[in-house]
């Protein structure tokens, strides 16, 4: 299934290449052009934010696990002549690279998504502020569900999870089915009605869905 | 069933020592009489929807009618699939290979008088060579058999996957035995390394390195380490790891047991998709029977090694043969991939070191072991080592499952084994490697099928289907098709995977249609991009494959749909026009009771005609049209 299994030889000898610059703990490389320092363990986002380049996204926030899945938070990764595109947000930092978050494929895919995100989450306005931010104002994609405004991050799932601790949400069915819903489709009395997932939604589809998960 | 009975009458005893593994051995050979004739009959998948177990029925009652003297009387076997699925339900008398196919219940006591009582061959039921119409008797001189080269499947079609004694009569158990006996665990794993393997399940790592990898893990982090076997196969029209584990599931069972022993495993899990009922069977009955010997479990062959196996069944997700989406499935979570690195090698199975490899992969491992890693290296081609299986299906005469060495050219794999396309001289396109794959032109038929050379040209070797396609296959069809199966299966973690697959086929509809523009094949040129940059999985990451290999390949026939809206191999529904050519016509009203619309009329004897606006274009009358007066346009 996979073909990006090719980067795991190479590990060790990076591996010691990082560890001559991070004598000082630093590990440093560059994100545009610029150099930057980071702790171990930092992701390139964290990076990024700490040193005010500025990268979108939508299903990450600083409280809960990030998962990658957004994807709007990609960027290039250039290193001995290879480059890759990965996300920052799950990505820890890594000596020596060369990171671009505006390159033409990071565009590129942060564009598309963008377009489509408009044509399947056309109620939420902040969906369409952050697709105007990077240029992207139309979509010529069909829009299904003109009221939907969720784009199945799942931000309110692993809130509910992580930081209540009540897994009163979950993402039930698979693929373009998939949808924020309680476990077993049942409007779930174990919600305790904290707004922890009102807040982190970044979307505001959360206040159309809460009265379908949350048992009155 | 019959099988259930043999489980039960194996003896349960245990082998104390590899000595006692090979006394066994000689005193199973020495029981059989190499002269004696055995009936095998093919109990695939396939097969046994062909009525198979009913000629296996019928052949036991026919040679008990006969009343042959005891000495002759025939054992009857029943198999995993031979391969040749398109000529089943097949029959081969062994020592000697006769080789009978499509073999009918009421076939059965003519091969009995005939063949068993008069010592003939039944002709009528003798495979002929579609090239020279000629009959051929035996089984190893059918090309489709002749240039393959066993060394996976090299059991199947011989022995009963039921029978652990069949199995170790043909040398199974050997290579474990060599292994746990006269080899050091790191010698198993430069021993994998030498030979070159690389998985079989698509990426086509270097098996050995990662073994290394875990094993390194390990040793870092001590903790119990895990080997899988990955039997999660779900490419539409694949069925090498089902025939695998159907046909010869000990040598699944001893390729793990051998890699568990290399990377200090002690527990094993095998994940088969739930859709192969009799490959969960098969290996459950295998895997109760080495126990029984002690060939699985604690202490096996004496040499205090424990190592287990336990079958988890997959609920069917295609992605969940990724294998960090597997790894999520056996913990019970919801089977959705999550970003390597870190790699399972390090961080797999419940936060432990773990081996994941393909059961095509496990089972090349006794061989390497029992022949040496040279011989091994000797096969195929350098860096791409040994053999694949590859599920030839779609316009190819041969229907079946092959084994080659890798290296071998697509025309050689189409034509020589797989025998040409039907009715025509010859293929238009090859998909390879699943959906995932791409699709390559005839023109570049003489590209060796190894896993750089199909990388090279944009498709893959996949775990190894091949999909032979004519110039009645529409290319924008078929990566619809591929597209669609994709889409449905995506988990719908991330976003370019989902919407964007969705996203394609809008335009891919658009072109069956005979809408869109040239503008589009860019836009769906810079979609597949951003899909393939920007996906978690590899699924998602190489979905585009078929679209952008097709538009690479056969951009005329994206141009044709979308600029002349025309289909020009007459698939795409809304392109096309069914008519009758009145001068071929000969009235015989066949097309018109064929026709699930009515819409075909006309006198008997006088052309007919269609009424193209009631019709349905299913092509039903095209089929059945015995002059072939029927015409799409």
């Amino acid at each position: 299934m996979s073909a990006q299994k090719t980067k795991q030889g190479k590990k060790t000898k990076e591996g010691k290449k990082a560890k001559k610059e991070k004598d000082d703990g630093l590990i440093r490389f560059k994100i545009n052009g610029q150099p930057v320092q980071a702790r171990e363990g930092w992701t390139i986002l964290e990076t990024a934010r700490q040193n005010g380049v500025k990268i979108p996204t939508l299903c990450f926030h600083p409280a809960v696990e990030a998962i990658g899945s957004c994807r709007l938070c990609v960027v290039e990764i250039q290193q001995n002549g290879h480059t890759r595109v990965a996300a920052s947000c799950i990505t820890p930092v890594q000596g020596g690279v060369d990171v671009l978050t505006d390159s033409e494929e990071v565009q590129n895919v942060r564009r598309w998504v963008l377009e489509m995100l408009l044509a399947h989450c056309p109620a939420s306005h902040q969906i369409r502020e952050l697709a105007k931010e990077y240029g992207v104002t139309s979509t010529r994609f069909k829009t299904e569900h003109p009221e939907d405004a969720c784009p199945r991050c799942g931000l309110c799932v692993r809130a509910c999870d992580e930081i209540v601790g009540i897994r009163a949400i979950s993402l039930g069915n698979r693929g373009v089915f998939k949808e924020v819903t309680a476990p077993y489709h049942q409007r779930s009395v174990d919600c305790i009605r904290c707004g922890t997932c009102l807040y982190i939604c970044p979307t505001g589809a959360m206040e159309q869905l809460f009265p379908q998960v949350s048992a009155p | 069933m019959a099988q259930e009975s043999i489980a039960r009458k194996i003896e349960e005893f245990r082998l104390p020592d590899a000595a006692a593994l090979a006394a066994y051995q000689a005193s199973i050979l020495e029981e059989r009489d190499p002269n004696r004739t055995v009936i095998i009959v093919c109990h695939g998948t396939g097969c046994i929807a062909n009525g198979s177990p009913k000629v296996a029925g019928a052949l036991r009652k026919s040679i008990a009618a006969a009343g042959l003297q005891a000495q002759v009387i025939p054992e009857i076997k029943t198999t995993g699939c031979h391969g040749f699925c398109s000529r089943g339900p097949l029959v081969i008398l062994q020592p000697s290979g006769l080789f009978y196919q499509k073999v009918k219940e009421s076939d059965v006591e003519e091969i009995v008088n005939t063949t068993l009582v008069e010592g003939k061959p039944v002709e009528r039921l003798l495979y002929t060579d579609p090239k020279t119409g000629e009959p051929i008797a035996h089984d190893h001189d059918i090309p489709f058999y002749k240039y393959q080269q066993r060394v996976v499947l090299r059991n199947i079609g011989k022995i009963d996957p039921t029978d652990i004694r069949d199995t170790i009569a043909v040398g199974g158990y050997q290579a474990l035995a060599k292994a746990l006996t006269t080899m050091t665990p790191d010698e198993v794993i430069t021993a994998v390394e030498k030979a070159g393997l690389r998985g079989r399940g698509g990426a086509g790592f270097l098996s050995g390195r990662k073994w290394r990898f875990a094993v390194e893990n390990a040793r870092k982090n001590p903790g119990p380490v895990y080997v899988v076997g990955n039997g999660d196969e779900g490419d539409p029209g694949a069925f090498m790891d089902r025939t695998l584990m159907e046909g010869d599931p000990h040598a699944v069972l001893e390729g793990m047991t051998i890699g568990a022993y290399a990377l200090g495993a002690h527990q094993g899990y095998i994940y088969v998709r739930l859709e192969y009922p009799l490959a969960i069977k098969h290996l459950s009955i295998a895997i109760e029977q080495a126990r029984n010997l002690g060939l699985l479990g604690e202490n096996i062959l004496g040499t205090g090694f424990n190592f287990d196996l336990q079958i988890n069944r997959g609920a069917g997700a295609f992605v969940c043969g990724e294998e960090t989406a597997l790894i999520a499935s056996l913990e019970g979570k919801v089977g959705e991939p999550v970003p390597r690195p870190p790699y399972p090698a390090e961080k797999g199975l419940r936060g432990r070191p773990t081996i994941i490899n393909n059961v095509e992969t496990w089972g090349n491992v006794p061989q390497i072991i029992e022949k040496g890693a040279k011989w091994y290296a000797g096969i195929g081609v350098p860096h791409s080592t040994g053999t694949k299986i590859f599920s030839l299906v779609g316009k190819v005469n041969n229907v079946g499952l092959v084994e080659v060495p890798m290296g071998i050219t697509l025309e050689r794999i189409i034509d020589e084994i797989g025998g040409g396309v039907p009715g025509q001289d010859r293929f238009k396109a090859v998909q390879t490697g699943g959906p995932s794959g791409g699709c390559i032109p005839y023109e570049l038929k003489d590209t060796p099928v190894d896993f750089d050379s199909l990388t090279k040209v944009g498709a893959m070797m996949g775990s190894g289907g091949m999909i032979v396609m004519d110039q009645r296959d529409c290319m924008v069809d078929v990566a619809r098709y591929f597209l669609h199966f994709l889409e449905e299966e995506s988990c719908g973690k991330c976003l370019p995977c989902r919407l964007g697959l969705k996203a394609m086929l809008e335009y891919m509809d658009r072109f069956a249609k005979g809408q869109g523009s040239p503008q589009d094949i860019d836009d769906l040129h810079s979609l597949a991009r951003a899909i393939m940059k920007g996906s978690l999985c590899a699924l998602g990451g190489t979905s585009p494959n078929p679209v952008l290999t097709t538009l690479k390949y056969f951009k005329d026939e994206y141009l044709a749909h979308a600029v002349d809206h025309k289909c020009p191999a007459g698939v795409c529904k809304d392109l096309i026009t069914y008519s009758i050519d009145p001068e071929l016509c000969n009235g015989c009203r066949v097309c018109a009771r064929s026709c699930p619309q009515g819409c075909i009329s006309g006198e008997k004897k006088k052309p007919h005609t269609i009424d193209t606006s009631a019709c349905i274009r299913c092509g039903m009358c095209m089929d059945e049209c015995p002059v072939g007066a029927v015409m799409v346009a």
